[in-house]
């Protein structure tokens, strides 16, 4: 059992959630993190665990683990994701299915089972990760666009039914950031995206931390069921 | 959890100690009787949807935390069933057996 504040983030192995795990298990958290394969990511405060986010019997293994080891989490970082550039008359339906896995099913997974812990201190925050392929309609991202979509949808009636446990559930929809997500994505494409949004430049690491901060802080007790896109995206 | 094994009578006395936590929650008039006959759902039921999820959520958790097994009670199965295994606290019992019977297979 723990006096510290317990964070659970997927897809720590790299990019974003490899950040935040870095960032929270210095600033206090314990961090227990996953990815689909091992992590060379040790600190003090972080543990690791390798699963599909859309098992759910490893999901819920992950969780009983917690639940013993810890007693409590506080906060979920919904980050794992995986995206898939292809016209719509070209997408398999194993990589639409394998997107609907992993970014959605995975988010309700997590979600639920982090809630049920939530729910016994009466306090929770949870983050889920959208993106503003969302709204902007991206030609190219018909599915990746739709599992987001899924969790936004998602993110704002979990915000309802989990308000009465004072679990708060909010997103976060970065634009493109330099990760292995984006680097598959031809330059050009990339440069129509930017050239949308309000503030024309890559999402920093900085950038999805800061709104993190905001949703996690204790005074955003009465910010639930928002997505805050980056970069000046509606 | 597969070498472990849970009798009827283990599985009922957690059943009831997850309705003495509810019961620390609720009106004189309203609290649960610790019987198998109780009804827990349904029309002579004693919970409404959202207790009904809170105290399925906490016998979840002390499953979890006495037997070491992580069971989801409202799965597909309890949910098709013609008769909803909610709907005492005896139906309930020989549904959380059948489901840590499932998890030795």
């Amino acid at each position: 059992m723990t006096d510290r504040q317990v964070m659970i983030i997927t897809g720590t192995r790299k990019g974003i959630g490899r950040f935040l795990a870095e960032h929270y298990a210095q600033h206090g958290f314990d961090v227990v993190g996953c990815s689909r394969t091992p992590s060379d990511l040790q600190l003090p405060g972080y543990q690791h665990y390798c699963l599909e986010v859309a098992d759910e019997a490893a999901v819920k293994q992950m969780f009983l683990d917690v639940s013993r080891n810890f007693g409590r989490v506080d906060v979920l970082l919904n980050n794992a994701g995986i995206a898939s550039m292809n016209h719509f008359l070209l997408t398999p339906l194993a990589t639409a299915q394998r997107l609907v896995n992993t970014n959605f099913l995975g988010t309700f997974l997590f979600c639920r089972e982090a809630a049920k812990l939530m729910r016994r201190h009466r306090s929770g925050r949870i983050v889920n990760f959208t993106t503003v392929a969302t709204p902007l309609d991206l030609e190219g991202e018909a599915i990746y666009a739709a599992t987001k979509a899924a969790v936004e949808s998602l993110t704002r009636v979990l915000a309802r039914e989990l308000a009465a446990f004072n679990v708060t559930v909010n997103a976060v929809g970065p634009t493109p950031v330099k990760t292995d997500l984006t680097r598959s994505v031809p330059q050009e494409k990339l440069d129509a995206l930017i050239a949308r949004q309000a503030i024309q430049r890559y999402g920093e690491l900085r950038d999805i931390l800061n709104v993190v901060d905001f949703f996690i802080r204790p005074a955003s007790d009465f910010i639930t069921a928002q997505v805050i896109y980056l970069g000046g995206v509606r | 959890m597969s070498n472990l094994t849970v009798s009827r009578q283990d599985v009922l006395r957690v059943v009831f100690a997850t309705i003495d936590e509810i019961n620390e929650t609720q009106p004189e008039e309203q609290k649960l009787s610790k019987l198998p006959e109780t009804y827990l759902f349904g029309q002579q039921g004693r919970f409404d949807s959202l207790g009904l999820v809170n105290f399925i959520v906490l016998l979840e958790q002390s499953i979890a935390d006495e037997f070491g097994a992580a069971i989801t009670l409202a799965d597909e199965k309890a949910l098709s069933r013609e008769k909803s295994p909610f709907l005492t606290v005896e139906s309930l019992t020989d549904y959380i057996l059948e489901q840590l019977e499932g998890l030795k297979q």
